[in-house]
């Protein structure tokens, strides 16, 4: 009966660790007894003790938010062996410099269209085409600085 | 002798074997790199990653995860998670920046059709007209408008 309460009550860490759940398991707070799965990924990517080091450093207050974004990093390492964030972070920061490149674009065609309101019309008294939609960059990236600080870091990677 | 242990195996304290799967990724004159990614990951997962993975993977894999490793140690409550919510963030503002410059100027655009009405079809419904200009002036709030 007794091993059945622990049991019941074990959190998923120490379900998976094969260990009895003390009332202050560090983990308990993070992973209940039915998040055998959330617990499964950071063991597997981390392991239980760099993990249990990691939130260690960090402020009681403040470790939610660190488990949560060591499972969703575990959770993208396993979809993406290889390049796991890292890979995220490269995409978006392309997306980033060709949307900025769309808003160069804009800024450009909307001052051109201040400058000049005659050429908001074409002979037949219809919008012409500065005022169409702005067509979203088909990912070439022309002449264009690439100035960010996470791209920098990380352009040599053969995906940018 | 010169020692000619990898990174690894210098930080582990242990002999470097021929076909020690990290002397490739973690050379002896980077020490920082296997140590980041030790404390992190862990050598038995590091060396059990890379196990998983074709060859030619490798080297772009032990990269991506010193990079991971090295956001940690910045910033050990949201890691490399902390730059792709910024990322989300700035790219939402740029886009929200661009519909705003789409929307001035198909207001423009409208006004500029407006006026063209109204010079040469003088006669129509001054009402009409304002209405019209009522609708463009509901644009005139940009801070408000997407919301």
């Amino acid at each position: 009966m007794k091993n059945q309460e622990s049991r019941s009550s074990s959190c998923a860490a120490c379900k998976a660790l094969k260990r009895r759940c003390t009332p202050n398991c560090q983990f308990a707070p993070y992973f209940r007894s039915d998040e055998t799965k959330k617990f499964a990924k950071v063991h597997k990517v981390f392991g239980a003790s760099n993990f249990s080091k990691i939130l260690n450093e960090v402020a009681e207050e403040q470790r939610e938010d660190a488990v949560n974004s060591l499972v969703y990093e575990a959770e993208v390492r396993l979809r993406d062996p290889i390049y796991g964030c890292i890979g995220a972070i490269a995409s978006l920061e392309k997306k980033m410099v060709e949307l900025e490149h769309d808003l160069m674009l804009a800024r450009a065609r909307l001052a051109f269209c201040v400058n000049q309101p005659s050429s908001f019309l074409n002979e037949h008294g219809n919008m012409a085409p500065c005022v169409q939609d702005i067509p979203v960059s088909s990912g070439m990236v022309e002449a264009f600085n690439q100035n960010s600080f996470y791209f920098d870091q990380f352009s040599h990677l053969p995906f940018l | 002798m010169a020692s000619t242990r990898c990174a690894a195996c210098k930080y582990l304290r242990r002999r470097c074997p021929s076909d020690c799967i990290f002397s490739l990724y973690f050379p002896s004159n980077n020490p920082q790199r296997f140590a980041y990614v030790h404390k992190i990951f862990g050598a038995s997962n590091v060396g059990k990653m890379l196990q998983d993975l074709p060859v030619h993977r490798r080297a772009d894999a032990a990269d991506s995860l010193y990079y991971e490793a090295h956001c940690r140690i910045k910033d050990p409550v949201y890691g490399c998670v902390g730059i792709i919510n910024i990322l989300h963030q700035e790219i939402h503002n740029v886009q929200c920046q661009i519909a705003k410059i789409q929307a001035e100027i198909a207001f423009l655009g409208t006004h500029a059709q407006s006026d063209q009405q109204l010079q040469i079809a003088p006669n129509l419904d001054p009402n009409f007209l304002a209405e019209q200009k009522g609708l463009s002036n509901s644009f005139d709030d940009s801070s408000t408008w997407f919301f």
